[in-house]
């Protein structure tokens, strides 16, 4: 866990490109445009619910297909109680983690008690995320399937207890989330439930028979993945201002949040940001370059990100971040 | 140390134990031998509490172990070495022989006992930064005792450790139980395929068939038995 080799140029290259990364971070609000920002606030977001996703699955190894429920009943409760009593999102910040936790809890409860892993599991993680799709579209007080609208603010004030202002706002606290997504999980990583995780991952009935409570440590795996996921919804809600069962809760949804890990390298700590990054980069780039050559191919950018999901897989089947990692003088470690 | 009484185990409808009572005392190293399928693994996984007994006690250091979790009995000291080597492929060595330091009774003493493990293996001192899936057969099996040692047991039971090696590693692994038996007292339960070469090491013997023990004695006896000759040693 400890690393032998002596300060040097290595080290001063990498302190200056991390100096270089946080520079580029902060001031991009300052001097990009608009668009920019959305996408870089876009990035961000799949960069923070893909370290979400990968507490559970690149951690632990238990894998979840359904976490856009997390996204979904986050976004729902707290804007729900927005919408109906005004409660400020703050407040419906926590209402949305203990519901989120609380139905994280009781999938876990029951997948684990019954012995449910693998495949099984990423089944009943999907069943979840459906039965909230097609529960909501019957659910008045949340809109239906006409969707739930929450009154747009003033884009000129920066009001951080309503949660409204200029997209600058959203991008910072999009960078706060993934920044804290990211220490939080290289402490996680360095401890005892790193040890854990790692141990039940590689395999489980031998980290049962060295005295590790399976059971425990992936249920809070379970519960601190769709905890951080709840967040990301409340952040959604308050962002998007709108919200529809079938766009929120779709298995799509689900997907496009382990795709970035899944690209960026399982289970690394960099991995989800940098699959995060390319993603966006290439499906937004993509569709820009081409409705810049006006051409109009809807679908576009899901395409590219199938591409670069197959190419990763066959050339690169442990991500992007670890030969990216090597190239930059870090150490690759897969944790 | 270990007594386990009128154990027996289900899977659904299918007996897997019955009525097995077997005993490992303070100190000795005893051989369970028996055929595939005879129920040696489960008795093995039931006294680790990673299998629930329909009925029998199992008794720990004077302590009712029955129907507790894995993590409680290994935190009384009942250590494992599973079946097929299960050391966790891409983890180092060193944080394979970590995550078996976990355990609260072992926790603190983790560095000192690390330099132990190491002492016994030295080839694991050598690799320690090396990924553990990279290593031959016979140094994942070091490692996976060595791992076990890590959570200070005071009985280990061995599942098959010599499957799958070859003869030279296989002598020099039956040297090392030996060692941990004999040099550091600690009381050991193997469960060998390698008939004779346990009953040779082992002080008392079990034979397990079909979910029941029906031979039991000295390990030499049971070496010069001939029915134990002709069902297990082909003789």
């Amino acid at each position: 866990m400890t690393s032998d080799r002596p300060a040097g140029a290595g080290d001063r290259r990498r302190l200056a490109l991390i100096t270089v990364v946080t520079v580029a971070l902060v001031t991009l609000p300052l001097v990009g445009s608009s668009y920019l920002v959305s996408v870089a606030t876009l990035a961000l977001y799949l960069a923070y619910v893909g370290q979400a996703w990968n507490v559970m699955m690149g951690f632990a190894g238990q894998l979840s297909l359904g976490h856009s429920l997390y996204v979904g009943l986050g976004a729902y409760v707290a804007a729900g109680i927005f919408v109906h009593f005004g409660v400020g999102p703050w407040a419906g910040l926590w209402l949305a983690v203990a519901i989120c936790s609380a139905v994280g809890a009781f999938i876990g409860l029951l997948a684990f008690r019954l012995r449910i892993s693998g495949v099984q599991l990423s089944l009943l993680t999907v069943a979840f995320a459906e039965l909230a799709r097609i529960g909501f579209d019957h659910l008045d007080w949340f809109g239906g399937p006409g969707g739930l609208f929450l009154r747009v603010g003033d884009r000129n004030h920066i009001d951080l207890l309503g949660f409204r202002g200029p997209p600058a706002m959203y991008y910072y606290a999009m960078l706060a989330l993934a920044a804290g997504a990211l220490g939080v999980c290289a402490l996680l990583l360095r401890r005892r439930p790193g040890y854990y995780w790692r141990a039940i991952r590689e395999d489980e009935v031998a980290a049962q028979a060295l005295g590790i409570d399976t059971f425990r440590w992936k249920m809070l795996a379970v519960v601190l993945s769709s905890a951080m996921t709840a967040i990301a919804g409340v952040f959604f809600a308050f962002y998007n201002n709108s919200l529809f069962p079938e766009q929120i809760f779709g298995f799509g949804r689900s997907i496009e949040i382990i795709l970035g890990p899944v690209i960026g390298g399982l289970g690394t700590l960099f991995g989800p940001i940098v699959g995060a990054v390319a993603l966006v980069l290439l499906g937004d780039g993509t569709t820009e370059i081409l409705a810049k050559a006006g051409v109009d191919l809807p679908g576009a950018r899901q395409v590219v990100h199938g591409l670069v999901l197959l190419l990763v897989t066959i050339y690169l089947p442990n991500g992007l971040w670890p030969p990216l990692a090597r190239a930059l003088g870090f150490q690759p470690r897969r944790l | 140390m270990l007594s386990v009484r009128d154990l027996d185990l289900y899977y659904g409808d299918a007996q897997a134990l019955a009525g097995v009572s077997l005993d490992v005392p303070a100190g000795e190293l005893v051989a369970l031998v028996g055929a595939n399928g005879a129920g040696k693994s489960s008795l093995i996984r039931a006294i680790a509490g990673m299998e629930l007994p329909r009925a029998g006690t199992i008794r720990f250091r004077d302590q009712d172990v029955t129907g507790k979790d894995s993590h409680t009995t290994a935190n009384l000291g009942i250590g494992q070495v599973a079946e097929g080597r299960q050391v966790f492929p891409s983890l180092t060595v060193e944080d394979n022989l970590e995550v078996g330091a976990l355990l609260p009774r072992a926790r603190r003493k983790m560095k000192a006992t690390m330099q132990e493990v190491f002492a016994l293996f030295p080839r694991l001192a050598e690799r320690r930064r090396q990924t553990a899936g990279t290593m031959s057969g016979g140094e994942q099996q070091m490692l996976a005792i060595g791992r076990c040692l890590m959570g200070l047991p005071d009985l280990i039971m061995l599942d098959e450790p010599s499957l799958g090696l070859a003869p030279l590693v296989v002598s020099e692994l039956l040297r090392t139980i030996r060692l941990l038996n004999e040099g550091k007292g600690i009381s050991i339960l193997l469960v060998e395929q390698n008939v004779a070469a346990s009953l040779k090491l082992a002080k008392h013997a079990y034979v397990l068939e079909n979910g029941r023990i029906v031979m039991q004695g000295r390990g030499e006896d049971l070496l010069h038995d001939d029915r134990v000759r002709q069902a297990y040693l082909g003789l």
